[in-house]
């Protein structure tokens, strides 16, 4: 245990502790923007300098460990002119677009600005440089112009997802965020997670915005317009309203939906239950009759394209299943529209997702399986979240209703896709009981559960031991397929989604995300699951009559033809 | 086509280096002397071979100002516009560059000859003012010597 | 008294192998392959050479702390990326005396524990590179280099690394992430690279000429050396004399030597009337003629109020324009600067902007308070020492001349006539 003194008072901490680390135990948490609690240490922004006895310079606190004896001020006139001089700096080379910008209220250079005390910019404007914005991808949209190189998308690409697709270009005063050769997000290995933008603390980098395509299909009287909302989103939105992280506000949320003029307000984890049916036939089929294994879930399309991108040569092993966004598509429109009698290509069907590779994946070439396009509109949790601003419908008093029927039906199953190991969860509770027959003793598979990058298990299905893993965030993804590569995977399946905490930290969710807040959300939809009267995805009586009046049996020929899809090579290099 | 060229250069230095990432600056060294300017080819092979995102490599070829993404002239004139050269008349001389060349600071002439690069110092101040013609020296210069040096630049095939 | 061009000025030395030996070469590493590496150590001690990259770091300490290391390998590393404008003296010393630095370095390796050792470069130098390149290949067909050196147990070998253009990598972590392959940014220091240096071993950095004088220290021990200059500064210093002097050149003198000496003796007096100078490059504050008497060692030349730096001492007469020169200092910054941090990137920028301005007749008075404002700020904030000292020049500048920086904001008037007002 190192002590030292942080402004006057006395503070013990563990060895290796940073400055910036120690003055956060005793609740000062010192102003800055290139620290990121998830990344690694880059120490670049200077604004979290603090003063050292003895030293010559200010330092920087994230980067800075502490000694024995140690005096440290974080709060001087030198050090408040310093951060502020740096943010006057860096204002003056940033648009001042701020009341259209997308970041408006969320602004992390913004809000420092104003904490800070900067209400003159002495340093004249005279940006040379206009960057045209990337917007070659159809899920996120980079403006160079916004980018106060903070580098912490390029960390989160890099560390966290070991994808790399952005990097510094050039130098000095002319450096910028760039893909390769500038050629788009689109045209390189990019997967559309969208962490880049929950990492951003600026405008620089965000979602495309369909918000003006979905109030258009909902005022077209000519559409017939269902909405479906993925499980993480409804542990999240309340965060948009004010409310603490993990709300679980799920009956508001619907109520806020049709109040904004959805026709039908129905659930994707009606079609989280259909991926389960589906996805534990396949294992269940591949394990029978030796079938490629491991089996590696498909629901994240963030990891897909990773997959496609980086292991183009493992695609095989990937479950053919859609995701449940993918799923309920063509179900709304085929199943449901023929019930409803209404015509698919008058159905408009919009998904509101914790995720922005979901853009991407909805306008996949291979996702029209209902004849039309099967998802329409993707909004993220934050653009449904606005709408509903917009709409000046106050969220946090809205009366409670439930979903509409039959799509809106869901079991506790469903719930948790929205959590790492949730997808697995789902799947054991179903696998096990068609595989033994008998009902599953103890519900909970606590040990797929929690933030461990990592996460594996053995369970007993008549017999055989069954092998799972278990990795979120696509750096942890990365282990587990370079042991398929090689041949050396003990596993028979794994779920894989491209998001830390899985799509409750995806990269359309409220901001800020982090680790505290994913446990709080993860909590609340486990507590979902605990509370639905269903909690095993056979037994959603609605997915039951799916089969009998339409799909006929897990992986018939039409369930095929609806419910099950197939990858694309892309390379690396 | 621009990797045939340095090909097999760039797997000899890769090897020297063990294929480890200290080879990428001598190969973006190499793959510049052989080819004039670093392709995008050039890049995503070391890439791979480094086992690098392409990015990262384009990130470092972006930031050494040696190193060429764009095709440059046969012979590339660095001058010095630094203090020393300055104070020495370095202004007047690159004066005289762009006007017997017919290009500015940064360009390559039509014929793909020449090419002007105002650089930082380049360690010539006892010659000051400086220039290198590729890696050819040229100091104490005086308008008419820079006439004199391109004409025979000019003459060469 | 030289030590570092002892060779270099003599008559006829050629600089490769056999003019050399026929100097006494390697008769220093011969030496100390006999000695103990703490003896070695303590007779580097004895002489207080100092780094003479800027730095003025202590050398013995750095090779002391590197040989303590218990991680392995561990490596040698010379800084010969020469880039501050007004410095000519490590290439001088290459081209002219490359064994000079080679054994040096086989020297640091030997008493530290180091089997590998790399010259960073800079990528224009490509006389001394491939003359280094040729010594380095001599040095290996006499065994001064390779395996079971001299018959002993201790291996060497050195490995020549081409920079690509860029100042920063002149500062010791930037130039080491550049060796790795990387863009030459700075890194977060503590740890330094004593200790976790090249692929995070134990690295030894030191200058061309720090390494320099290393062999002499050997030979002579020492005392002798200490005894040279001044109790300030020990040894010999490489002046590098350059802008509107009449004899430009790199001089070799004792420490202890005044501006004035340095000026009127070696230089041959200035060009025109005397306005101001830089002792330590752009990097470094201004002088006038007030300071003429200051000698050129480290302590005394701070006390002055700027730095010795590597020793470019540029001399600027009353024909050019101030303000001009600050501006020319700003942009090279500006062009310089990795970017890395915020202060440093925006910073070199906007002085460069402010500059801009100021010479087309549309500064404002209130720039004035603001550029000290961001020296300070600068000084205080920036990652390394480029952006620590990009605004030094400026700064002393405007303290300094004050009345022509002020003429040219509020008259907007450039009474030399040379800003395009």
């Amino acid at each position: 245990m190192i002590n030292l003194t942080i402004d006057g008072q006395k503070v013990r901490v563990p060895k290796e502790t940073t400055i910036f680390e120690a003055a956060k135990k005793m609740n000062i948490d010192i102003p800055h923007l290139c620290y990121h609690e998830d990344l690694s240490i880059y120490g670049a922004c200077r604004i979290c300098v603090v003063e050292i006895d003895r030293r010559p310079r200010l330092e920087p606190s994230c980067a800075t460990v502490v000694e024995e004896g140690m005096v440290v001020r974080t709060n001087t006139a030198r050090i408040r002119r310093a951060r502020k001089m740096i943010v006057e700096l860096l204002l003056a080379n940033h648009p001042e677009d701020c009341f259209t910008c997308e970041r408006s209220q969320t602004c992390e250079l913004g809000k420092l600005a104003y904490d800070l005390g900067v209400r003159e910019l002495r340093f004249k404007k005279a940006r040379k440089y206009h960057y045209e914005p990337d917007t070659t991808s159809p899920a996120i949209i980079r403006d160079p112009n916004k980018c106060i190189q903070c580098s912490r998308c390029i960390r989160v690409c890099s560390e966290i997802q070991s994808v790399g697709a952005i990097e510094f270009v050039n130098r000095g005063g002319r450096t910028q965020v760039l893909t390769f050769f500038n050629k788009g997000l689109n045209n390189v290995e990019c997967t559309t997670c969208g962490q880049c933008i929950l990492a951003c603390p600026t405008g620089a980098l965000r979602e495309r915005t369909v918000v003006d395509e979905a109030w258009e299909v909902i005022s077209n009287p000519k559409k017939f317009v269902v909405v479906q909302t993925a499980p993480a989103v409804r542990a999240a939105i309340g965060e948009e309203f004010g409310m603490p992280p993990g709300s679980l506000v799920t009956s508001k949320m619907v109520t806020a939906l049709r109040r904004l003029g959805f026709d039908r307000v129905f659930d994707t984890q009606f079609g989280a239950d259909l991926t389960i049916m589906e996805e534990a036939h396949e294992l269940i089929e591949r394990i029978k009759n030796k079938g490629t294994l491991p089996m590696v879930t498909s629901c994240s399309p963030g990891w897909i394209k990773y997959i496609e991108h980086f292991f183009p040569e493992c695609l095989e092993y990937l479950s053919t299943c859609k995701s449940p966004q993918q799923m309920f598509g063509p179900i709304a429109k085929t199943y449901y529209a023929q019930k409803a009698g209404i015509k698919p290509q008058d159905m408009c069907v919009v998904s509101i997702m914790p995720c922005v590779a979901k853009k991407f994946e909805a306008q996949r070439p291979e996702m029209k399986a209902s004849g039309v396009q099967d998802v329409d509109v993707v909004l993220t949790t934050r653009e449904a979240a606005r709408m509903i601003k917009e709409a000046g419908i106050d969220f946090v008093n809205l009366p409670n209703e439930d979903f509409d029927k039959p799509l809106g039906i869901s079991s506790g199953a469903g719930v948790i896709f929205g959590a790492t190991g949730g997808v697995m969860e789902a799947a054991l509770r179903t696998a096990y009981e068609i595989v033994t027959g008998r009902t599953l003793p103890r519900i909970e598979f606590e040990e797929v559960r929690g933030m461990q990058g990592i996460k594996n298990a053995e369970i007993n299905l008549n017999g055989l031991s069954l092998k799972v893993a278990i990795a979120h965030g696509l750096s942890n993804a990365k282990v587990l397929l370079e042991e398929v590569q090689k041949g050396k995977s003990p596993y028979h399946f794994i779920e894989i989604m491209a998001c830390p905490g899985g799509c409750l930290g995806g990269g359309g969710q409220p901001m800020p995300t982090n680790l505290e807040i994913r446990k709080a959300r993860a909590k609340s939809l486990y507590q979902e699951d605990k509370n639905k009267p269903i909690r095993k995805s056979h037994q959603n009586p609605a997915i039951i009559t799916l089969y009998k009046e339409f799909l006929g049996k897990p992986l018939s020929e039409k369930a095929h033809k609806l419910l099950h899809t197939s990858y694309t090579k892309r390379n690396r290099y | 086509m621009s990797l045939a060229k340095c090909e097999r250069e760039l797997k000899m230095v890769l090897k020297e280096c063990g294929n480890k990432n200290e080879a990428l600056l001598p190969c973006l060294h190499v793959a510049c002397e052989k080819c004039g300017y670093l392709t995008e080819e050039i890049i995503t092979f070391l890439a791979k071979e480094l086992n690098l995102p392409p990015v990262e490599v384009y990130s470092v070829a972006t930031f050494y100002s040696m190193f060429n993404l764009q095709r440059q002239g046969k012979y590339v004139i660095r001058i010095c516009v630094s203090l020393p050269c300055y104070l020495r008349g370095s202004k007047k001389i690159l004066e005289t560059l762009k006007d017997e060349l017919n290009i500015e600071t940064g360009q390559t002439t039509k014929d793909k000859k020449f090419t002007i690069e105002a650089v930082s110092c380049l360690g010539l101040c006892d010659k000051a003012p400086a220039m290198m013609v590729n890696k050819e020296v040229y100091g104490n210069l005086t308008p008419k010597k820079v006439k004199k040096v391109i004409l025979q630049y000019k003459a060469k095939r | 008294m030289k030590v570092v061009l002892k060779n270099i000025e003599k008559r006829g030395y050629k600089g490769n192998i056999d003019s050399y030996l026929k100097e006494g070469g390697y008769n220093a590493f011969k030496k100390a392959l006999k000695m103990k590496p703490d003896q070695i150590l303590f007779e580097i001690k004895k002489s207080k050479l100092v780094g003479r990259g800027g730095a003025a770091f202590p050398t013995e300490l750095k090779w002391e702390f590197a040989k303590k290391c218990k991680e392995y390998p561990k490596y040698v590393v010379c800084n010969a990326d020469e880039g501050e404008p007004g410095t000519f003296k490590d290439r001088i010393i290459l081209e002219n005396d490359p064994h000079l630095v080679l054994e040096a370095m086989i020297i640091c390796g030997f008493t530290v524990g180091a089997e590998e050792g790399f010259i960073y470069i800079r990528g224009e130098y490509f006389k001394a590179y491939e003359i280094l390149k040729r010594a380095i290949e001599e040095a290996e067909r006499n065994n001064f280099l390779g395996k079971n050196i001299l018959g002993s147990n201790f291996s060497f070998k050195i490995t020549l690394f081409r920079g690509a253009g860029s100042y920063v990598c002149g500062e010791e972590t930037a130039l080491l992430d550049s060796l790795e392959g990387k863009k030459g940014q700075s890194r977060v220091k503590p740890p330094f690279p004593t200790f976790v240096g090249f692929k995070n071993k134990p690295t030894v950095l030191n200058n061309v000429e720090t390494f320099a004088n290393i062999p002499e220290i050997i030979l002579k021990g020492g005392d002798w050396f200490s005894q040279i200059g001044s109790p300030l500064s020990c040894g010999t210093k490489l002046y590098c004399l350059s802008g509107d002097v009449n004899r430009p050149g790199v001089y070799e003198l004792p420490a202890n030597i005044t501006l004035k000496e340095l000026i009127e003796k070696c230089g041959q007096g200035v060009r025109g009337k005397l306005k101001a100078i830089l002792p330590g490059g752009v990097s470094s504050n201004l002088l006038t003629d007030k300071e003429l008497n200051i000698t050129l060692d480290y302590p005394s030349v701070q006390k002055a109020g700027s730095m010795l730096g590597s020793g470019a001492v540029i001399i600027i007469n009353d024909s050019r324009c101030i303000v001009d020169l600050a501006k020319r200092c700003a942009e090279f910054f500006d062009y310089e600067s990795c970017g890395k941090c915020a202060p440093c990137r925006e910073g070199t920028k906007r002085t460069r902007e402010i500059f801009a301005n100021i010479t087309q007749g549309q500064g404002n008075l209130s720039d004035i308070l603001l550029l000290k404002e961001l020296q300070e700020v600068m000084y205080d904030t920036s990652r390394c020492g480029l952006g620590q000292a990009a605004l030094n020049a400026v700064r002393s500048i405007i303290e300094k001349f004050p009345g022509e920086f002020k003429e040219h904001i509020s008259k907007k008037k450039c009474k030399l006539k040379i800003c395009p007002m």
